[in-house]
C-alpha cells in the first residue's frame, strides 16, 4: 500500500475516472470515442480490483488475476471493435453513430 | 515522497481523461488516452503489482493505443474535427454524471474498511503459480477459456476485417 494514501483518496480517484468515461461515452458521436470511453472504464474497474485487493485482503491474488482477465477481454473485445468499425467504414463512408443504420452483413 | 508521486499520478490522469473526452481533434484524443493509461501504469508500479504495470504499459499503451491509431489513421483524415453534442446534451450528462459521483462518494465515505496494514510484495512467480493450480481457488479453468476467448477474437477479427466472404474471392477471379 502507498504509505499516507488512505483506500478512499484510490477510490475517488477511479470513481472520477468512471464517470468522465461515462460522460464521453454519452456525448461522443464517433465509434472510434465511444471504444476509447469504454478504455476509460475497463481500466476504473481494474484499478478498483487492484485497489481492493491491495488494501482490504494482501494475502489474496484474486483481484489481480481478476483484472488479468478484464485486460485480457478488453484486448480482445478492441481488436473485434476495430475490426467491425473498418468493415463498417468500408461499406458506408463513415464511423458516426447516426450514419449507422445498416447492420445486415 | 509516495504521497506526493501519487497526487501528480492521479492529477495526470484526471485531467487527460478529461482532454481525452473533450478534445475535437481524434489523433490528439488517442494521445491523451495513452497519457491515461501510463499514469494507470504508474499507479500499479506505486502500489507494489509490478507484474499489472507491465502488462498496463505492454498490452494497453503498447496494443491497444496502436490499434485505435491504427483504425483512426485508416478511416479518417487527421485533419478533421469531430462533431460535438448539443450543449444542452452536455450541460444535462455532466450534471447526472457529477450526480452519479457524488452518489459514488457519499457511499464510499460513509462505510467502514478494514484496512490491513501492510507491505508485502507479490511476486510474479505467485501468480503464476495461481493461475496454473488446480486445487481449490485455482483459476486453471478460466485461465483456458481466456485463451480459446484470445484465439476466437482473433479469428473473428481477422475474418470481419476481411470484408468479403471467403467464397466470393473465387468467384471474383473467374
Amino acid at each position: 500500500m502507498i504509505s499516507g494514501i488512505s483506500i478512499y483518496e484510490l477510490l475517488t480517484v477511479t470513481s472520477i475516472l468512471f464517470f468522465i468515461g461515462i460522460y464521453g461515452f454519452i456525448t461522443r458521436k464517433n465509434l472510434i470515442s465511444i471504444l476509447m470511453s469504454i478504455e476509460l472504464i475497463l481500466n476504473a474497474s481494474v484499478i478498483n480490483f487492484v485497489i481492493i485487493n491491495k488494501y482490504l485482503y494482501p494475502d489474496m491474488l484474486q483481484g489481480v488475476i481478476f483484472s488479468i482477465f478484464i485486460i485480457a477481454v478488453a484486448a480482445a473485445e478492441t481488436a473485434l471493435a476495430v475490426s467491425i468499425i473498418i468493415n463498417l467504414y468500408r461499406q458506408i463512408n463513415s464511423v458516426e453513430v447516426k450514419d449507422t443504420e445498416l447492420m445486415k452483413y | 515522497m509516495e504521497k506526493y508521486i501519487f497526487y501528480i499520478l492521479a492529477f495526470i490522469i484526471i485531467v487527460f481523461a478529461i482532454a481525452s473526452v473533450t478534445s475535437r481533434k481524434m489523433l490528439r484524443s488517442v494521445i491523451y488516452l495513452l497519457f491515461v493509461l501510463s499514469g494507470i501504469a504508474g499507479l500499479y508500479f506505486l502500489i507494489d503489482y509490478n507484474f499489472l504495470a507491465a502488462i498496463q504499459l505492454t498490452v494497453y499503451a503498447g496494443g491497444i493505443i496502436v490499434l485505435i491509431i491504427f483504425s483512426v489513421i485508416l478511416v479518417h483524415h487527421i485533419e478533421m474535427e469531430l462533431e460535438i453534442a448539443k450543449t444542452s446534451k452536455q450541460l444535462f450528462v455532466g450534471l447526472s454524471c457529477l450526480l452519479g459521483l457524488g452518489l459514488f462518494l457519499t457511499t464510499i465515505y460513509t462505510h467502514e474498511f478494514n484496512v490491513v496494514e501492510n507491505y508485502n510484495t507479490i511476486t510474479t512467480s505467485d501468480i503464476g503459480l495461481k493461475l496454473l493450480s488446480y486445487e481449490a481457488g485455482g483459476f486453471i479453468l478460466p485461465f483456458e477459456v481466456i485463451s480459446i476467448l484470445l484465439l476466437a477474437a482473433m479469428i473473428g477479427a481477422i475474418i470481419i476485417a476481411k470484408g468479403k466472404k471467403l467464397s466470393d474471392k473465387n468467384d471474383d477471379t473467374i
